[in-house]
Parts: structure tokens; sequence; C-alpha cells
């Protein structure tokens, strides 16, 4: 029930080779994460839009054997509303 | 999805205003992302309806199709997805939440209840 972070970036870059990841595991256990994600895809889009992005980038891992991914998005420069 | 928790989702978020998908009720959550949720909500002062998942799992599994959300919480406001825990908080630090809140005129208060 865990995932590594290298496992994580591969499968966002995968859907979005443009982004800028920085993942963090909170508490070393493999499960509970916090992700920041940059993308031009991000531009123009809902926070909400933003974060379905990623989570269909994880393919249903978030929820499942993701527990715990705090998300952050954002476009590059400016940050969409 | 199971057409049954998909009704019930739809008449809860269409008669009330604020309603949260959680883990545990209000007054005692059972897990730190809702009870991050519901501490957000009584900061504001806001009256919402809290749905336990854990009570019903068509309803834990319904509610992720129904917004295409993979994760509890979830906050609808007026019948309308709003974000999960991380999106509230957001929300909420910009000050961005309680602007939604009030242009969708939803009261505000300084004693909240939760229903």
């Amino acid at each position: 029930m865990a995932m590594d972070i290298i496992e994580i970036e591969r499968l966002i870059l995968e859907a979005l080779p443009d982004a800028k990841i920085e993942i963090k595991d909170l508490r070393g256990d493999g499960d509970h994460y916090a992700a920041h994600v940059e993308s031009a895809a991000f531009a123009g889009k809902t926070l909400v839009q933003q974060h379905q992005i990623v989570y269909a980038a994880l393919q249903g891992r978030v929820g499942g054997v993701l527990h715990a991914l705090a998300l952050k998005t954002s476009a590059p420069q400016a940050r969409q509303a | 999805m199971d057409s049954m928790s998909s009704e019930r989702i739809r008449a809860d978020i269409t008669t009330n205003d604020v309603v949260l998908y959680m883990k545990g009720t209000p007054v005692f959550p059972q897990c730190g992302f809702s009870a991050q949720a519901v501490q957000i909500l009584n900061m504001l002062g806001v009256r919402f309806k809290g749905v336990d998942v854990l009570t019903d799992p068509s309803l834990r599994q319904g509610i992720k199709d129904f917004s295409n959300w993979p994760t509890i919480p979830q906050l609808y406001v007026k019948g309308e997805f709003v974000g999960g825990c991380d999106i509230m908080r957001e929300m909420f630090q910009s000050g961005e939440l309680q602007q939604t809140l009030q242009a969708k005129g939803v009261a505000l208060e300084p004693t909240p209840k939760s229903a």
C-alpha cells in the first residue's frame, strides 16, 4: 500500500511532460506525500480541474494505493484562479 | 455508478446549501483531512450538513464517481463541487473560499451549527 516518489513523478511526467514536480514524503512511510506540480496545462483551469488532471495522470492510485497526496498545482508564472 | 447513491447525493446537495462528504461526523471526524475540512468550515461559521461516507460503502464510492474526485472530504456549495481538503485550505488561506460562499449567498455566522 505505498508508492515511491520516482513512480509518482514518472506517471505525472507521462501525462504532463513539461511539469516541474516537487514531492515530499511527509512521514517517511511511502504513503503520505505532498506534491507541488507546475505545468502549462493548468493555465486557465480551475483548481478542481488542475487537480483532476494530476489525479488522472496517477491513474486511480490516489485514494487507493496512494493514501494521501496533498496537492498544490500552478501554471508557470501567475497562478490561475 | 449506483443510481441510488447518485440520487441521494443530488438530493443532499440541492436541499442543503453546504454539504461536506467526510469520514466520520463533524463532531467526531475519523480522518485528519476530514477534520481539517470541518475546522475550516467552523472557523468561517458556515452551517453545513456533514455526510459520513463510512456508514455506506456505496455512497463512499458513489461520491467519488459523482464528482470525478478520488478522495474524501468533498465540499459542495449550492449543488456545486468546490474541492477537497487541499483546495479548501488553499482557498481559505487566500480568502477565496469566504468570497465564493458569500457570492453564492451562504451566511457566515459566528456560532455555527452543523445539521
